[in-house]
């Protein structure tokens, strides 16, 4: 890999690494969206699914995308115009931004940031902006409902989810995700059984960033119709659409780097060169495993109630992580 | 809604541009009046919505995420039906009053039959009386099973809802096999009913009330002991029984606030249900989770209570001696039945004529809507859908 | 209750008495005095009585307060006057085939318990320990009804009255918020008067006897029992527009359809054993 790479020419490089990012954004996205949204969630409610489209379904991403582009864009006569584009844009390029840090092999990477996992949570937040960006331009009042519970659901959660990642940061003793990888392998264990209630509060609080069920009061369907999102319609709707699933594929393998061991396999050294082919394989199976736990969790709870909500994160999963950040800190420094 | 404007303009008198030009001024003084109220946001729910079954619309006036009034606007699938029975003859009354409550629709025909037939003097054989008993709670199950699988729909739980359709679809096959219709059966006549029952249909139909014990059963599992749903309902709507009683609520709405009062047991009816034994459950707390709740017990009751009436079913005929054209006697009836919904009357008022002189149609829904002003107040926005979920209403039963 | 021995066979030598009715409808005497204007008494079965407009409320109140009838049915209107319009029953087809009856102009009388108006209230209360309930109507003027509110008594009567004076016209003194309930608000008229005409009547008249041609089973035995049964004039078969169903009362042994044994038979008692098995 790294041969090939030096021959190219910067600008090469930048093409490459921009069309393997889109890659490795839309394809899982589509893989998500046609295997739990389309399938798993309709075996899980005793029907089939799509199944004209394609071999039992599996073109129907493709039509939906075909029938998405056809449709009229519309803007909402009050609307604030250039918020209201852009938004669905602001949610989309903070997961391409996350994509960045991802490694898939001891090589394989488009940026070997040293404060990896730092970057990735930061930018994580800047959906929310889009989000917000979302529920004021739309000029309804279902949508700036579902925008202002969105930011209160979002900041809230964003604390957990850094809190359960730092006791993962003090047994790998770095912030870079590659090294984080290399510790799991290192210390012959997955950091999932460590750290597993670190894990458990990462679920969760995925599952409250992505405004998944039982999450989801900011797009609650039977009230805000889709909360944010109603305005939207068309091409937008199906950006907003791919950020969802997106974004979900990203925080999947970003959970599986720091809890199921990145690229890495038992009995096969990590940063052996033949990593950097399976490597990605093999983090897109660990991605799929943590994204089933997500939607298996979406299809089949309620939702909680806004206070409900606020009052899980800041009362139960705050003092819960800090809690995990103790024991692991007491446990490396005796150990 | 629309407050007076200062002058009358007799609409007749302007021509067509003008007309529509009045009246798109009128609407839009509406709206204004609505939202220029600054003091919170004044938030339309409905008329489409997913959480109101069917065209009402909610106007609530919110402070931040807290309702300070809520008020249901109905009247948008006003049939007239009390207009409409009153040129009717008695037996083509029952067409139309099938599709007040449309999904337990059997139950809607019964105590207008039972009217009819007491002002005759006519009492159907006791087969008939069976059948229909049957039939009718066969539609309670059909009715209680669409609620049991939209409740946790309103809250967020979308699977529930597909194991309520697909298992009410074996009891809606049923009632179709017996009647021709599933959802409008039109099954009832003045003196019995229409026809007997197909070959094989008691046994499938006692499968039939097997799955919907084990759909019960899985409801429970699902559902009813599901942290979230219970967090989401409990303590959410809170109706005390005087209050309830003071507004007219009924059915299971009652029960869920402690009110042990059902009219099968309690009054005297000729259908089958006093040769039966069964139970009548209530549930002390009255709010939603209690009216969920009781309304599953309910449906499991019902289909023992099927199976008995098909273990019992009495040999005989079917109808009763009733005269081609039926003109029923004048005078004044009220019956009432424990309709899926509540309770439901038809006071019928007859000259000996026809067709009914007038015919006033009480529906459960109405009373039960009618308590909405004062349970919405000071609920967070998202109990909104779970009250409104939890009190169960049909539109046509609103709106008649 | 002293029902048992009403819902049985009738005795028709013995003069049915209900004591508990009788007791309510004496409570209802001794509390209004010359309020109470008439009662009716179904032994067993129900109970009506009639007040004026002064007791309306103070006889609600009463039911409410000691006799237990904590539980509000409804509250309802009735315009007694027969439909200028006649039955709207008939239609040209029908006088062809049948022949016309005489359009007699009906007198206005009212029902059960008496009146004198043109316009009544009525309203249904119940007790949900005691399993009775009673009918309380009054006489509505016959230029500008009007009738004090029940709020005060029973909270839900708000929407009761509201469809009242949207439907009757009648005015409700003291009523919060008397805006039309189920009609949109440039709506003239009160439907449910009589002399409010059922639009699509007007426009289109009733097309009779639709169905001219039956089932081939039905054909068969409408021809036998044409000419057995004593021929009673038009013959409104119920032939509903609506759609679902197809003969309405008709009995006599005309049931041939569907997949049934003969157990539908009508010439009074098969008892042979007959299951739908």
């Amino acid at each position: 890999m790294t041969p090939i790479i030096a021959e190219l020419a910067y600008w090469q490089e930048t093409v490459l690494r921009g069309l393997v990012g889109l890659v490795a954004v839309l394809l899982p996205t589509g893989a998500l969206v046609y295997m739990f949204l389309f399938k798993m969630m309709s075996f899980m409610q005793s029907r089939l699914g799509p199944m004209e489209a394609g071999p039992y379904g599996q073109l129907q991403l493709l039509a939906e995308f075909g029938k998405f582009l056809q449709k009229e864009d519309i803007f909402p006569s009050k609307a604030d115009r250039f918020v209201f584009a852009a938004a669905p844009f602001v949610v989309l390029v903070s997961t391409f931004l996350l994509v960045l840090v991802l490694p898939g092999g001891p090589d394989a990477h488009f940026v070997d940031l040293n404060t990896g996992i730092y970057f990735a949570m930061a930018v994580s937040s800047v959906s929310v902006i889009g989000i917000m960006m979302a529920g004021w331009g739309s000029n309804s009042k279902y949508s700036l409902l579902g925008g202002i519970r969105a930011a209160g659901q979002l900041i809230a959660y964003e604390l957990p989810l850094v809190l359960s990642v730092v006791g993962v940061v003090i047994m790998a003793g770095t912030l870079n995700l590659k090294g984080i990888v290399l510790a799991q392998s290192d210390f012959g264990i997955w950091f999932i059984i460590p750290q597993f209630l670190g894990f458990l509060i990462f679920l969760v609080s995925i599952q409250a960033e992505l405004t998944q069920p039982p999450f989801d009061m900011p797009v609650a369907e039977s009230e805000l119709v889709t909360g944010y999102m109603t305005e939207y319609s068309g091409i937008r709707f199906l950006l907003f659409f791919i950020g969802e699933f997106a974004t979900a594929a990203v925080f999947s393998a970003i959970g599986a780097t720091l809890f199921l061991g990145g690229w890495t396999i038992p009995f096969v050294d990590g940063s052996s060169e033949i990593m950097n082919w399976i490597g990605p394989l093999v983090l897109a199976v660990k991605m799929v495993l943590i994204a089933f736990l997500i939607f298996w969790f979406r299809m089949t709870y309620p939702r909680f109630r806004e206070d409900q909500l606020q009052r899980l994160a800041w009362k139960f999963l705050i003092p819960l992580s800090l809690l995990n950040i103790v024991i692991t800190a007491i446990f490396k420094v005796v150990f | 809604m629309s407050t007076e404007t200062t002058t009358e303009v007799d609409i007749n008198d302007i021509d067509e541009v003008d007309q529509l030009r009045y009246v798109a001024a009128r609407a839009a003084d509406a709206r204004v009046n609505i939202e220029l109220e600054t003091e919170g946001m004044t938030l339309n729910i409905g008329p489409q919505h997913p959480a109101t079954h069917g065209t009402l619309r909610i106007v609530a006036r919110l402070d931040g995420e807290r309702v300070i009034q809520a008020e249901p606007i109905m009247g948008y699938m006003h049939r007239g039906y009390e207009k409409l029975t009153e040129v009717r003859t008695y037996p083509q009354v029952t067409t139309l009053i099938n599709r007040i409550d449309w999904v337990g629709s059997f139950a809607n025909e019964v105590p207008f039959i039972l009217a009819s037939e007491e002002l005759m003097g006519v009492e159907a054989p006791p087969r008939a009386q069976y059948i229909r008993t049957a039939l009718f709670e066969m539609g309670r199950i059909a009715n209680i099973m669409l609620f049991l699988g939209d409740m946790p729909v309103q809250l967020g739980g979308v699977t529930p809802l597909f194991y309520a359709m697909r298992d009410r679809e074996f009891v809606l096959n049923q009632i179709e096999s017996a009647t021709g219709g599933r959802f409008h059966p039109n099954f009832n006549r003045i003196g019995g009913v229409k026809d007997d029952l197909p070959a094989g249909w008691i046994k499938e139909t006692k499968s039939a009330m097997q799955r919907v014990r084990d759909f019960c059963d899985e409801m429970d599992d699902l559902v009813t002991g599901n942290e979230i749903f219970q967090s989401r309902c409990r303590g959410v709507g809170i109706i005390p029984a005087d209050v309830g009683k003071a507004y007219g609520l009924s059915g299971a709405n009652l029960r869920g606030s402690g009110v042990d009062w059902d009219l099968r047991r309690d009054q005297p009816s000729p259908l089958a249900w006093k040769d039966l034994d069964w139970k009548v459950w209530t549930h002390p707390d009255g709010d939603s989770f209690s009216r969920f709740w009781v309304r599953l017990q309910e449906v499991r009751e019902s289909s023992l209570m099927v199976d008995q009436i098909l273990d019992g079913l009495p040999a005989g005929p079917i109808m009763a001696k009733v005269p081609r054209i039926i003109k029923v006697p004048a005078g004044e009836s009220y019956v009432q039945t424990e309709n899926p919904l509540g309770v439901m009357g038809y006071y019928v008022i007859s000259k000996g004529e026809l067709t009914p002189f007038r015919v006033k149609i009480r529906t459960a829904s109405f009373s039960n809507m009618s308590i909405t002003p004062w349970l919405l107040e000071g609920v967070y926005v998202p109990d909104i859908a779970t009250i409104l979920a939890s009190l169960y209403f049909i539109l046509g039963d609103i709106d008649r | 209750m002293s029902t048992t021995e009403d819902v049985a066979t009738e005795q028709e030598e013995e003069v049915e008495t209900d004591a508990v009715r009788e007791a309510i409808a004496g409570a209802f005497a001794e509390h209004l005095g010359d309020g109470l204007l008439d009662q009716h008494i179904v032994p067993g079965r129900d109970l009506t009585i009639r007040v004026d407009a002064g007791s309306w409320v103070s006889a609600a109140r009463f039911a409410r307060d000691r006799l237990g009838m904590t539980w509000f049915d409804f509250v309802a209107g009735i315009d007694w006057l027969p439909s200028p319009f006649g039955r709207e029953m008939e239609a040209e087809q029908d006088w062809v085939v049948h022949g016309r009856d005489e359009q007699e102009t009906e007198e206005m009388s009212t029902g059960v318990a008496g009146g004198d108006s043109r316009f009544q209230a009525f309203m249904r209360l119940h007790s949900t320990e005691e399993h009775i309930g009673v009918t309380i109507k009054t006489d509505l003027a016959n230029d500008a009804p009007a009738i004090d509110t029940l709020i005060a008594v029973y909270p839900g009567a708000n929407w009761h009255e509201r469809e009242l004076s949207e439907m009757f016209g009648v005015d409700v003194v003291g009523h919060p918020d008397l805006r039309a309930l189920y009609l949109p608000t440039d709506f003239e008229g009160n439907p449910l008067r009589k002399d409010f005409p059922l639009v699509a009547r007007r426009v289109k008249p009733w097309p009779g006897i639709v169905d001219v041609e039956g089932m081939p089973e039905e054909e068969e035995a409408a021809d036998e029992s044409a000419e057995a049964a004593p021929a009673t004039g038009d013959s409104t078969q119920g032939a509903s527009t609506e759609g679902a169903s197809t003969e309405g009362a008709s009995t006599e042994g005309a049931s041939t359809e569907g997949v049934s044994t003969e157990g539908a038979s009508t010439e009074g008692e098969s008892a042979e054993g007959e299951s739908a098995e």
